[in-house]
């Protein structure tokens, strides 16, 4: 096995676009380097991608955010003014593992690694963030629900590797959050997870809404029908049942060491409704 | 013929009292030496092939390929063991069979379960050891197989051991059966005892089999020369029962196997028993060459012994008033692949916290295609618990006698006729429930879906073969050599103190050191709560066998009787006043004149420590229930204990928190998960869920202390007695906070949510 650590994005593409599929991207590693212990992964190629500045780089842009994918948990974290205006992406990340985890773990490789129970990207989802995408065709976007199309498989083609995410502009009024239900409080993986991003007008009628879920399909979802509930209400009880109801029913779960079916399906529309009231208060405390 | 020494209450100046402990540097710094810290010049690095089915016929095994791979130095299989005659011996409070372990260690006609081992290769590297493992060709006939209990004990479940007639059944059975053993405990008549009573309350109840969550997976290194001597470096409870067994499997010598135990990451008697132990002398032998074998996490939750799981019937009958007049139970323990499941001492703990007059316990060692279980703390006494104080507490209910107070009426005290075997001596079972009844924590108020619940654990705690020297340096300095292992408890500290204690000294002055096999006589593993008990005994005969060494000697040195030397605060001076007189002489300066006056002196303990005495707890558990979810919260834990005697109080509220952690786990998330084809399907800590810190409050502690006569400082043992209650305390929390009472272990989410929604109970 080699391992490459390129400096710039062009090297790293080529390296990527040369290994006929027997290349793996490292970012944090937390992933994959236990997968490549147990054996379930054996690249021959491994390009690390925390020497390359952009893939590194938090930085505002067009009033939102762009992160890069190599940014680690942690750094997320303890950036103050993103952690404020995206509080509900602060709370997937910091599920992911202990905090020597999340200060490897990135959103790059939470995202590519493809796991239906990721923690950070039924949070982006509902963000409403958008996947750069570079290859050896140039670069790309992609709406981050659109990135995922199954347990361990993405829309990435070959040579091609996540660059960022940018998050938009938040709008006044608005909050999100993320929820997700493990049996231990830390150090788990989703049984079910459920990323809520709203917006109120001036009158606390909801005016904006995504939902996306994760851990009870094949990859994470975002779910319309849910959001629908909440829009043209004021997040009341009965919105909130309307939408626990559209996030029982969007689910695909499979029976598991985890979890049964029906277990995720009624614990999804809970975890919806309650990641909903959070977000309703951060959205009302952004007045 | 066995050692006890009487408890002598006196004045105490070190013992109670809590001092860091000697081992606490070196692993706070990383310096401590595990088992996988162990390598020597020119190693091999040695791995197990592991079965890929449940239950199969090994039709042939070709290791050609595998022996041609470049830097693979030697393979073994089963035909490199001899093999091993039905021969009984103990770990712990079990028993194994040779024959058994002989097949457990390496797959001889069949493999029984999913990562049962067949080969073993030693190699340059652990990738090159890898892949000739890849290259090992296997022929099986995959059998049907049978994981769960109840299915395992039907005539038509396919049987692992064609040859085995359940024993303790008369006449012999004429077919064979995965009922290995069917034995019965009981006194009075249960008949009329249920005829007597007002209420009878009966409960099902189910349990999966659950890990010792030792964080160290096992590691050794073995290196046999060629004159036949071999060396053995492992991470183990009993560094002498594994000789033994490496001894017998291996047909050495005992002592042509030195075996050096190194610092042990957590054992909770997973680390009992052998496993690569034998393999890596084998390979060693064959490559001439030293062989390090570590686990991994997967192998050690595929082929290492957890504790069973069973299915528990148990039946109560009382009185109006609150007294019990019958009680019933049937426990059917898996054993996994081989007999020797706990279901004996499980049987005897079932009810022993109360005095009753009819009793009928059945217990059945069933054979399932599991790994063969081991010992985890208290071996049983958990499982049966569940089911005993769960329906302890639901007879309360219906009585509408307060849970406490219906054990009081019920508590086994000093004299009770127990229904195995003795009469108890002096117990502290009444006042620990006293205590828990007067904490602050049994009326604290509880909040909406919140609940409290009691239960109660009895252990017998045990002695056996112990062995220590206790030397005395020439500058007047002690080694403490001991043969109990330090199952990370603080023995070393607790057995320590003891020393100084009797010798009158700073406990600095005392440095303790875990002995290899050729350094002592043979000791008993770390087991049965016994460390601080047997070991504990010993350390005290050995100071007192170098005191009495030193009043001869300063006798023959000062020219006066013997009787005229008394020993006192860590000085040989005159007896009394009518006495002849002399000058008073140290520790220090006997050793300096040792020497020359007779040679160094040190003390000797070679003992069967016998008389331990018998430990009784009672824990309290508040829980919160998501109804929403199923999840379950712990809000509050106390937990309440008779340990006899406190040597070092920190290590003792340490093991009564750990015990009730360990215990929260089991009743929370614990469990392997089994596919329908018998393949285990989370042998990580990723999806066998220990509970971290953040899952637990603080966990309080009530330490009494009703001393045991038979030790010199009122010591009982307390490692096993606090993992019995919480599985049923927190069943009987959950029921108070919700009206529902579980029977399926564990109480993960998704079980509590289906009973709540049962019982019409769920939200949402």
């Amino acid at each position: 096995m080699r391992y490459e650590a390129p400096k710039t994005l062009e090297q790293a593409i080529a390296l990527l676009a040369g290994a006929n599929g027997r290349a793996r991207v490292l970012a944090g590693g937390t992933d994959l380097v236990i997968q490549m212990r147990s054996g379930r992964a054996e690249p021959e190629l491994l390009v690390d991608i925390k020497g390359i500045p952009e893939l590194r780089s938090l930085a505002a842009e067009a009033g939102g955010y762009r992160v890069g994918a190599a940014v680690t948990c942690m750094e997320l974290i303890e950036h103050a003014a993103f952690a404020k205006a995206w509080p509900g992406i602060i709370d997937g990340v910091k599920y992911i593992g202990s905090i020597q985890v999340k200060g490897r773990a990135t959103m790059g490789g939470n995202l590519c690694n493809a796991s239906p129970a990721a923690d950070s990207v039924p949070a982006l989802i509902a963000a409403g963030a958008i996947a750069c995408i570079a290859g050896p065709k140039g670069r790309r976007e992609a709406p981050v629900e659109e990135v995922v199309t199954g347990p361990g498989k993405t829309t990435l083609a070959g040579g091609e590797l996540v660059l960022s995410f940018l998050l938009p502009r938040r709008q006044p009024r608005s909050g999100d959050a993320y929820l997700r239900f493990t049996p231990r409080s830390e150090m788990d993986i989703a049984v079910v997870g459920a990323g809520v991003n709203l917006t109120l007008g001036a009158k606390g009628v909801c005016s904006a809404a995504r939902v996306s879920l994760g851990a009870v399909a094949a990859r994470a979802l975002l779910v319309p029908e849910a959001a629908a509930a909440l829009l043209g209400s004021k997040v009341d009880a009965a919105a909130l049942e309307r939408l626990a109801a559209a996030a029982s029913a969007a689910c695909r779960p499979i029976d598991d060491k985890r979890g049964t079916k029906e277990f995720r399906i009624k614990v999804a529309g809970v975890m919806a409704r309650r990641a909903a009231a959070i977000a309703l208060e951060r959205a009302r405390g952004q007045n | 013929m066995s050692t006890t020494l009487k408890y002598e209450e006196k004045q105490l100046k070190i013992v109670g009292t809590r001092p860091a402990r000697p081992d606490g540097v070196d692993k706070v710094t990383g310096r401590a030496r595990f088992g996988a810290d162990y390598n020597l010049p020119g190693q091999l690095i040695g791995k197990a092939l592991r079965s890929p089915h449940a239950h199969a016929r090994i039709v042939s095994i070709d290791v050609s390929a595998a022996l041609a791979l470049p830097g693979v130095k030697a393979v073994v299989t089963r035909d490199d063991f001899a093999e091993m005659p039905d021969e009984m011996a103990p770990v712990g409070e079990l028993m194994i069979n040779f024959r058994d372990v002989t097949r457990n260690m390496m797959a001889r006609e069949k493999v029984l379960y999913d990562g049962h081992p067949l080969a073993a290769v030693a190699a340059t590297s652990e990738s090159v050891a890898r892949a000739a493992l890849a290259l090992i060709k296997v022929e099986y006939e995959v059998l049907p197989h049978v994981i769960d209990v109840v299915e395992a004990m039907r005539p038509d479940a396919p049987l692992l051991n064609e040859n085995q007639y359940t024993q303790g059944v008369k006449p012999k059975p004429e077919r064979p059966s995965n009922i290995a053993k069917r034995l019965e405990f009981g006194r009075g008549d249960v008949a009329a005892g249920f005829a007597q009573a007002d209420v009878i309350v009966e409960r099902e109840f189910n349990t999966k089999p659950v890990h010792q969550g030792y964080i160290e997976p096992q590691a050794c290194l073995a290196s046999y020369s060629a004159d036949g001597q071999a060396e053995l470096w492992t991470a183990t409870q009993g560094q002498f029962v594994f000789r033994a067994q490496c001894a017998k499997v291996l047909q050495m010598d005992v002592s042509k196997i030195r075996v050096t135990p190194t610092e042990i990451g957590g054992g909770f008697g997973g680390k009992n028993n052998i496993y690569n132990e034998p393999l890596a002398i084998a390979l060693s032998r064959k490559s001439n060459r030293p062989v390090k074998m570590v686990m991994t996490r997967e192998e050690v939750f595929r082929a290492t012994g957890p504790t069973p799981g069973a299915n528990v019937r148990v039946k109560l009958g009382a009185t109006r008033d609150g007294r019990i007049t019958a009680a019933e139970a049937v426990l059917n323990f898996q054993a996994g692949a081989f007999p020797g499941s706990p279901v004996n001492q499980a049987s005897m703990c079932a009810f022993t916290r109360y005095d009753l007059a009819n009793v009928h316990v059945v217990g059945n060692d069933v054979v399932v295609n599991r790994p063969k279980v081991a010992a985890y703390r208290a071996p049983g006494a958990p499982i049966a618990v569940l089911g005993v104080e769960s329906v302890i507490d639901e007879m309360a209910k219906k009585l509408g006698i307060d849970p406490i107070e219906f054990r009081l009426k019920n508590a086994a005290k000093e004299g009770t006729q127990t229904y195995y075997g003795p009469k108890l001596g002096p117990i502290g079972y009444v006042q620990t429930l006293e205590a828990a009844r007067a904490h602050a924590h049994y009326r604290a108020p509880l909040g909406p879906n919140q609940g409290r619940g009691v239960a109660t654990g009895f252990w017998f705690n045990i002695g056996n073969e112990t062995t220590c020297s206790l030397n005395l340096q020439e500058d007047g300095s002690l080694t403490l050599l001991l043969g109990v292992i330090d199952v990370a408890g603080g023995s070393r500290a607790s057995l320590s103190m003891m020393v100084a204690e009797e010798l009158g000294i700073e406990l600095d002055r005392v440095r303790p050191v875990i002995g290899d096999t050729s350094s002592l006589g043979f000791n008993f593993l770390t087991a049965g709560s016994r460390g601080t008990f047997a070991g504990g005994m010993a350390a005290v005969v050995a100071a007192r066998n170098l005191i009495e060494k030193m009043r001869q000697r300063v006798a023959k040195v000062r020219e006066v009787p013997v009787e005229a030397v008394a020993w006192k605060d860590g000085r040989a001076q005159p007896a009394d006043a009518s006495v002849a007189q002399f000058e008073p002489m140290t520790l220090t300066e006997l050793a300096r004149m040792g020497g020359k006056t007779g040679g160094t002196m040190a003390g000797h303990a070679e003992i069967n420590a016998q008389g331990a005495g018998p430990g009784f707890g009672t824990h309290i558990v508040d829980v919160e229930v998501d109804r929403e979810t199923g999840a379950v919260k712990i809000l509050r834990y106390t937990v309440v204990q008779d340990v006899g005697k406190a040597i070092h109080p920190a290590y003792v509220e340490g093991q009564m928190q750990g015990g009730a952690t360990q215990g929260i786990g089991w009743a929370l998330n614990e469990e392997y998960v089994y596919g329908a084809d018998g393949i285990l399907q989370n042998p990580g800590f990723l999806d066998y869920r220990v509970p971290v810190a953040s899952d637990l409050p603080h966990i309080d502690t009530v330490i009494v202390e009703v001393p045991n006569p038979n030790h010199p400082y009122g010591v009982r043992g307390c490692g096993e007695v606090p993992i019995i209650a919480p599985m049923a305390a927190i069943a009987n929390a959950i029921e108070n906070a919700t009206g529902v009472r579980l029977t399926q272990q564990p109480f993960s989410p998704p079980r509590v949510l289906k009973a709540l929604e049962g019982a019409g109970k769920a939200q949402g």
